[in-house]
């Protein structure tokens, strides 16, 4: 039905109104917290194993219950945390006087319902200070997103150099076609490790290519081990927890840091959540993924997020499962990666609940590359919102885990980047990159820039090099032995870190000196104010906040260079007769020499003289030197003037028609909206002032509302005001002028 | 095992390091890349490695961590067509019960995967009950 409402139609066409918003049905599992078939939390122990978990006994347990029985839950903490009131441990987990550690052992002992009640007793801003207090590492860093359509190399390699560059501590890519894996998994580790050593790199694949790929050195890392919080998903998934922890030791025994996936509304969607809560399910799949021995997660909904914000509570389970992986000790990827909502006030307010308290990696990733180029679902940030993000970087001295960067630092990362995957693919005898398709991948917007490759051709290759031996060892020879020594060495490096296993441990990243960052050396130390990772006191500060973009505010208004509009004359005198004085500030028409409409200031008195002129009235100028405000200027015009009539106007071309008999504070007229004031406006301010002079009836000169001009312009005129207060003489009297011949 | 092993093990043990083929951390140097003189293993982790990381992790009360990096460290020495053969085998309805069976001997006698075998047993156990062996329907499974 059509709205009878103006207003309510006019929301309706609103970003907003285009996301779905539904009522919770329990039955289906689309429900955030607190379905009526989840269980209750209960744990037994008998011959130092668990008999019975959340009602349900040994005897029932389906693989889930069994996997997290035997390996999640400490047992010689259960019969604590259990029996500690749910209430109480919510409140230990907010208390920044109680110790990440001390949280985290007795959230061990806890079955997925206890931790579900724990999570219920707290609001987002609760949840926000845990989490600030319960995430490993102390730094934050982010993931960035690299693909494209065409699954171009050249671009590819070039998009994940400037990801490096910008400061991303991981990059992951993945494959429109499955074929396509290896050589993207190349473009990426060479175009990051060319922009920045140390960046993790991965390749989301199905599970089995993923674990060849790795195994041939091509990537760094894994995150896409999929997990589930009923036995159904996770079969009809091609896993079982034990396939999965199995995966889980294959990469370590490679050296590959992995972390797994999980997040709610995948039961749902796949209709086989049990009528179980979201949050319940992935209180599971979060223990199933502490007990494959994972050393972290991606949460917090991830590709289901628009499924999950349909719902009511849909942003507090999300905030919800990212603290409890904490609280697991799970490094935590905190999801904000595919699109979320058509609003962006909506997108920018769920960001908040990651960003504000920091997280391990606070998107998974973030879209380096324009929405349309995102193979992972969207971009809920993409490459047109960097600005935005470092922006608030600045605004609340948050470390959002990237830098500012210049554009000439990106052009040469960039061209570095594709030359260098370009020579790769030629010593690897893979189908060539064209020096075209390098010089248009350092420019791009995206890959419809790109011109188009043989396909065919590329995905042949891409067989033979799975099928074949090639390894990184190829890949750091190709480099060297085309010259870039640098992107060699540290693909090099990035192999030699896989012998030490240093990064497998919880949360680790490494620098640009390789050297790794993890729980067991940068631990998340914060225990309330003057604690933990304090933006100000760490060196990025400076680098966080001096954006390209920023403006020095002395250079906003330049000083003019022209000479005096003005010549001065005597000091002025009291008139007589049927005149209108013009008064000007202090700087008008000398260090300023136009408004902020950009108006000259001979054209702004010009006009003024020719309204007050064509109503037959005389008009004198002045300049006043012991104020800058419009209002006294305007009165010490009213006051020299015969009648009692007269004009003030700052330099910023802010004006007021006074009269002698108003207190310095009232006005005829008053013109403040500056910006919006023409040469016309000026000219018919002139005219109404003579009107007045001549004790004519008189209509206020029209103006109009721009409610943006405060917004663009206050910063100019702030510092226009700056000048013209600067010019001020108090004790010095107005001073009769006369315009300077042209 | 050494007392005073300390991380990074990068930064605190890098001397002593080797690479999964034995190779000392040293030697895994660019002027051997181009040289040809190295090997796939001699770009992998070693098992000693893994088990003094599954120390480290467990000390800092990383428990299910710590098993995973011991389960790795017998891994090592398992070939890859055989790592992605056993992650097949246990994967959903790919494997009778005694081919699960003998693959756990398999990985215990010829790899000395003691824990990895024991891990294949217990889910030729789990799935036997929950319908997850090859053969079992899908359709007959409780939900």
């Amino acid at each position: 039905m059509m709205s009878q409402s103006s207003r309510f139609a006019a929301r309706e066409k609103r970003p907003i109104n285009r996301d779905t918003f539904i009522s919770e049905w329990p039955e289906a599992g689309l429900i955030i917290v607190g379905s009526p078939n989840d269980p209750s939390p209960s744990i037994a122990i008998g011959n130092g194993r668990i008999t019975e978990m959340d009602g349900r006994n040994e005897a029932e347990f389906d693989l889930i219950d069994r996997f997290i029985a035997s390996r999640a839950i400490d047992i010689d903490v259960a019969r604590t945390a259990m029996s500690t009131d749910s209430l109480e441990l919510a409140r230990m987990t907010v208390d920044m006087n109680v110790s990440r550690v001390e949280v985290a052992r007795l959230i061990a002992g806890c079955s997925p319902a206890k931790l579900v009640e724990v999570l219920s007793r707290l609001n987002v801003v609760e949840m926000m200070m845990a989490l600030q207090k319960m995430r490993l590492r102390r730094s934050p860093a982010n993931q960035a997103h690299v693909t494209n359509r065409k699954e171009t190399p050249a671009l590819l390699a070039a998009d994940a150099a400037e990801a490096a560059l910008r400061g991303f501590a991981e990059v992951e890519t993945t494959v429109g076609v499955s074929r396509y894996a290896p050589l993207n998994a190349i473009a990426v580790l060479v175009g990051s490790q060319t922009g920045r050593g140390g960046v993790l790199t991965q390749c989301s694949v199905e599970e089995e290519l993923g674990l060849r790929i790795a195994l041939k050195g091509f990537t760094s890392y894994a995150e896409t081990l999929s997990v589930y919080g009923t036995e159904r998903t996770f079969v009809d998934g091609d896993d079982t927890p034990w396939s999965k922890a199995f995966l889980a030791s294959a990469y370590a025994s490679r050296g590959v840091k992995i972390r797994f996936t999980s997040g709610s509304g995948s039961e749902a969607l796949m209709a086989h959540s049990e009528g179980k809560s979201m949050l319940y399910l992935e209180a599971r799949s979060l223990l199933i993924a502490k007990a494959s021995g994972s050393q972290g997660v991606q949460n917090g909904s991830i590709s289901l997020i628009a499924l999950v914000m349909s719902l009511p509570r849909g942003l507090w389970g999300v905030l919800a499962e990212n603290l409890l992986a904490a609280m697991l000790g799970l490094e935590l990827a905190s999801g904000n990666d595919a699109l979320s909502s058509h609003s962006d006030i909506r997108k920018g307010a769920k960001l908040m609940l990651q960003f504000l308290p920091g997280t391990d990696l606070i998107t998974s990733g973030y879209s380096l590359i324009p929405k349309i180029d995102n193979m992972f679902g969207g971009g809920n940030f993409d490459s047109d919102d960097l600005d935005d993000w470092y922006a608030l970087q600045r605004d609340m001295i948050v470390d959002g885990g990237i830098r500012p960067v210049r554009e000439d630092e990106v052009l040469a990362v960039r061209e570095e980047a594709a030359r260098a995957i370009q020579a790769v693919f030629r010593q690897l005898d893979l189908p060539a990159i064209t020096d075209d398709e390098v010089e248009r991948a350092v420019t791009a917007y995206d890959s419809d820039d790109m011109p188009d490759r043989d396909r065919g051709a590329d995905v042949i290759a891409a067989d033979a090099l799975m099928a074949g031996e090639s390894s990184a060892i190829d890949v750091i020879k190709a480099l060297s032995s085309s010259g870039f020594h640098e992107s060699s060495q540290r693909v090099l490096e990035m192999q030699r870190q896989r012998i030490t296993g240093d990064y497998l441990q919880p949360s680790a990243i490494f620098d640009e000196e390789f050297a790794v960052r993890s729980v067991l050396n940068d631990p998340n130390d914060y225990a309330g104010p003057g604690t933990g990772y304090r933006v100000l006191d760490e060196q990025r500060w400076p680098a966080i906040q001096d954006l390209p973009f920023v403006r020095n505010p002395r250079d906003l208004v330049p000083p003019s260079r022209e000479a005096p509009l003005f010549i001065e004359q005597r000091n002025a005198l009291a008139g007589s007769g049927t005149e209108v004085v013009i008064a000007v500030g202090p700087a008008f028409g000398s260090e300023l020499q136009a408004t902020i409409s950009g108006w000259p200031h001979r054209d702004v008195i010009t006009a003024l003289i020719n309204g007050i002129e064509e109503a037959g009235v005389a008009a004198r100028i002045v300049k006043v030197y012991h104020s800058a405000d419009c209002a006294f200027i305007g009165h010490a015009a009213a006051k020299l003037s015969g009648c009692g009539i007269g004009i003030g106007i700052q330099s910023k071309g802010t004006t007021v028609i006074h009269s002698k008999r108003l207190a310095p504070l009232n006005n005829l007229e008053l013109f403040s909206m500056a910006p919006s004031l023409s040469l016309e406006s000026y000219r018919a301010i002139g005219h109404n002032a003579a009107s007045y002079a001549l004790g004519r009836p008189v209509a206020p000169v029209p103006i109009t509302i721009d409610n943006t001009a405060r917004l663009r312009l206050i910063v100019r005129t702030t510092v226009m005001h700056l000048i013209e207060t600067g010019r001020i003489q108090e004790s010095k009297a107005p001073v009769e002028i006369e315009v300077r011949k042209v | 095992m050494p007392s005073d092993i300390r991380y990074p093990l990068a930064t605190h043990y890098q001397e002593r390091l080797r690479s999964a083929s034995g190779l000392p951390f040293e030697n895994v140097s660019m002027e051997n890349v181009l040289g040809n003189h190295l090997s796939a293993r001699d770009l992998g982790i070693s098992s000693d490695t893994l088990v003094m990381q599954a120390e480290i992790a467990g000390e800092a009360g990383y428990l299910q961590l710590s098993a995973n990096l011991l389960r790795a460290a017998e891994l090592v020495r398992m070939p890859d067509d055989v790592l992605l053969r056993v992650y097949t085998a246990l994967r959903p309805r790919r494997s009778t019960y005694p081919e699960l069976i003998g693959l756990a001997d398999e990985l215990e006698n010829r790899y000395e995967a003691t824990l990895v075998s024991e891990m294949v047993r217990e889910a030729a156990e789990v799935y036997r009950g929950r319908d997850l062996l090859m053969g079992d329907s899908q359709e007959e499974k409780p939900t």
